[in-house]
């Protein structure tokens, strides 16, 4: 429907404050206003960092908000209102695309899906950067070591096709359990809480949690062939984790990343360097493993 | 490894915005983790009190050596080091503690709370240096699995105990069938302490979690759903199985004192 079209009220309810003539624009627009008007209106404080290159200082502000507000949305308002240079990554607004990581009262999270409702009304809701990454300014972080890491492991790399025509042939079920790993919508927040790179900042010698969701998808495949047990254990040092579950607690995608990822991921390291027993079995199981008849 | 230039200025012990009571849960597993072994070291020391009739302590079975009823070598082996006390449990405590010591879940929790590595997620540390589980002496950790074999024997021994605690003394130098409170307290532990095993990570792994294609071997399959099943619950069990444990050891040793009474059921 063109947005400059008369309102059609055949068969929807009529918004509120709808009348003759009145545009789909208008009408809507006067909806939202009435249903904000009804919203109950309070004020809130946010102390939000305010800086350049790690220095800086938490600013005060005080801002109207309206009920089922995010963060995101204050975060806005403010921009608009009180400080339009105040620096902010956003994109989707609906948790989905990973750019609004911050730290939201101590905590990383993403802010568009931290409802302000959530939080604590008697106290200033702090809102800061990510503390694992260089600082760019006010509330953005240098992101970019995640992808040259990224670039670091080996890629899928698929046994020879199975079918003449170049396709392959997997059950559902071996799939199944990769396929939890591929909702990560890379917000880094499991980076971000993970005390490796947070407190000890080992950036050189551990790739991180996100990065071992991802080397388990890979390693985990049903298809795919290439070993990245060792690389994990020197290169990638999953010896560093010490199983916090941290990056389980702040997942936005609820990924299991510590049980069904990195254990199942240290275990094969403990295979492969640690246990001499299970990588003969490992070798005789592995032996029997071949494309399906 | 990629490069990163250092984050935000390095927080001290402690310090984090959050605003929740971030420190309780460090402080419930060290009370309760310390009052364990407090109490399971001082109960292996004791060497007493530690059967009632046909009940045995878990703490100390099997007894391997000791009581001549349920020994199953013999009495105080001439070996043992006159400066040690002698006490049948010291012999067998050290493996199914060092299951838990090695258990993922325990390892991540008594980091927290006695180590503060880090306190809680989000929180300072005390220590600027870490090397994790790559070096000496936390590399041992990745022997589990051994224990976790050890474990299992343990509970074929436990589930025999509950077996003999189902036989009582009819009076007559003979035996009869029977259920008391001690029984079930006994079969409680060895379900607690069985959903707490084969729950365990290692063990999902060993039974078919290291295979890429679980499909094509249904017997693993089966097992590792029944395993990833109980491991959603580990923490839970963890935690169960410990009170569990250390109540069976209790109630045994408080009826053998006298200080409670066993209920005969049937």
């Amino acid at each position: 429907m063109s947005t400059n079209a008369p309102i059609s009220t055949a068969g929807t309810t009529p918004a509120p404050a709808a009348t003759a003539g009145m545009t789909a624009k208008d009408a809507y627009t006067a909806a939202q206003a009435e249903q904000d008007a009804a919203a109950k209106h309070q004020t809130r404080t946010f102390k939000i960092w305010r800086g350049e290159a790690g220095k800086g200082e938490f600013v005060e502000f005080t801002q109207e908000v309206v009920e089922g507000m995010v963060v995101l949305d204050a975060v806005h308002e403010i921009q608009a209102t009180q400080a339009n240079d105040l620096a902010c990554r956003w994109n989707c607004k609906a948790g989905k695309c990973g750019s609004c990581s911050a730290e939201i009262n101590g905590m990383p999270k993403l802010m568009c899906m931290t409802r302000l409702a959530e939080l604590d009304a008697d106290k200033p809701v702090t809102i800061e950067p990510m503390r694992a990454f260089p600082h760019v300014r006010d509330l953005v972080t240098d992101v970019s070591w995640n992808y040259r890491v990224k670039q670091q492991i080996q890629p899928f790399t698929p046994r020879p096709p199975d079918a003449e025509d170049g396709t392959w042939r997997m059950q559902q079920s071996d799939v199944d359990r990769v396929q939890e790993f591929r909702k990560c919508i890379e917000c880094f927040l499991c980076q971000d809480v993970c005390h490796v790179l947070r407190d000890h900042h080992k950036h050189e010698s551990f790739i991180g949690p996100r990065f071992l969701v991802y080397a388990a998808a890979l390693e985990m495949h049903p298809l795919d062939t290439a070993d990245r047990v060792p690389e994990l254990k020197q290169a990638h040092g999953i010896g560093y984790c010490n199983i916090t579950k941290c990056c389980t607690k702040v997942c936005p995608e609820h990924i299991t990343i510590t049980d069904n990822a990195i254990i199942p991921l240290k275990e094969r390291v403990v295979d492969e360097f640690f246990d001499p027993l299970g990588k003969l079995v490992k070798i005789f199981s592995r032996r029997r493993e071949g494309p399906p008849a | 490894m990629a490069h990163a230039p250092l984050p935000l200025a390095h927080r001290g012990f402690g310090e984090t915005l959050r605003r929740d009571a971030w420190w309780l849960q460090p402080l419930v597993v060290l009370t309760i983790l310390s009052a364990f072994v407090v109490y399971a070291t001082w109960a292996a020391f004791q060497n007493a009190h530690y059967t009632y009739g046909n009940y045995l302590s878990p703490f100390y079975s099997p007894v391997l050596f000791g009581d001549p009823r349920f020994a199953w070598i013999g009495p105080k082996p001439e070996w043992w080091p006159n400066l040690l006390p002698f006490s049948p449990a010291l012999i067998i405590l050290p493996f199914p503690g060092l299951f838990r010591v090695t258990c993922y879940y325990y390892r991540g929790a008594y980091y927290k709370a006695f180590w503060a590595d880090p306190p809680n997620c989000a929180v300072g540390e005390p220590r600027n240096s870490y090397l994790g589980e790559r070096h000496f002496p936390l590399i041992i950790q990745n022997i589990h699995r051994y224990f976790l074999y050890i474990a299992v024997l343990f509970l074929l021994i436990l589930a025999h105990d509950v077996w003999d605690a189902l036989w009582f003394d009819n009076g007559a130098g003979g035996v009869r069938f029977g259920i008391g409170v001690g029984t079930l307290v006994l079969a409680l532990n060895v379900v607690l302490l069985t959903c707490y095993t084969l729950g365990c990570h290692s063990m999902r792994h060993i039974v078919g979690g290291f295979l890429d294609q679980l499909s094509r071997h249904p017997v693993r399959k089966k097992a590792y759903d029944c395993s990833s099943c109980l491991n959603r619950w580990h923490m839970k069990w963890a935690w169960m199985s410990l009170f569990g444990v250390a109540f069976a050891d209790l109630y045994i040793r408080l009826c053998s004192m006298g200080v409670w009474h066993d209920w005969r059921i049937l």
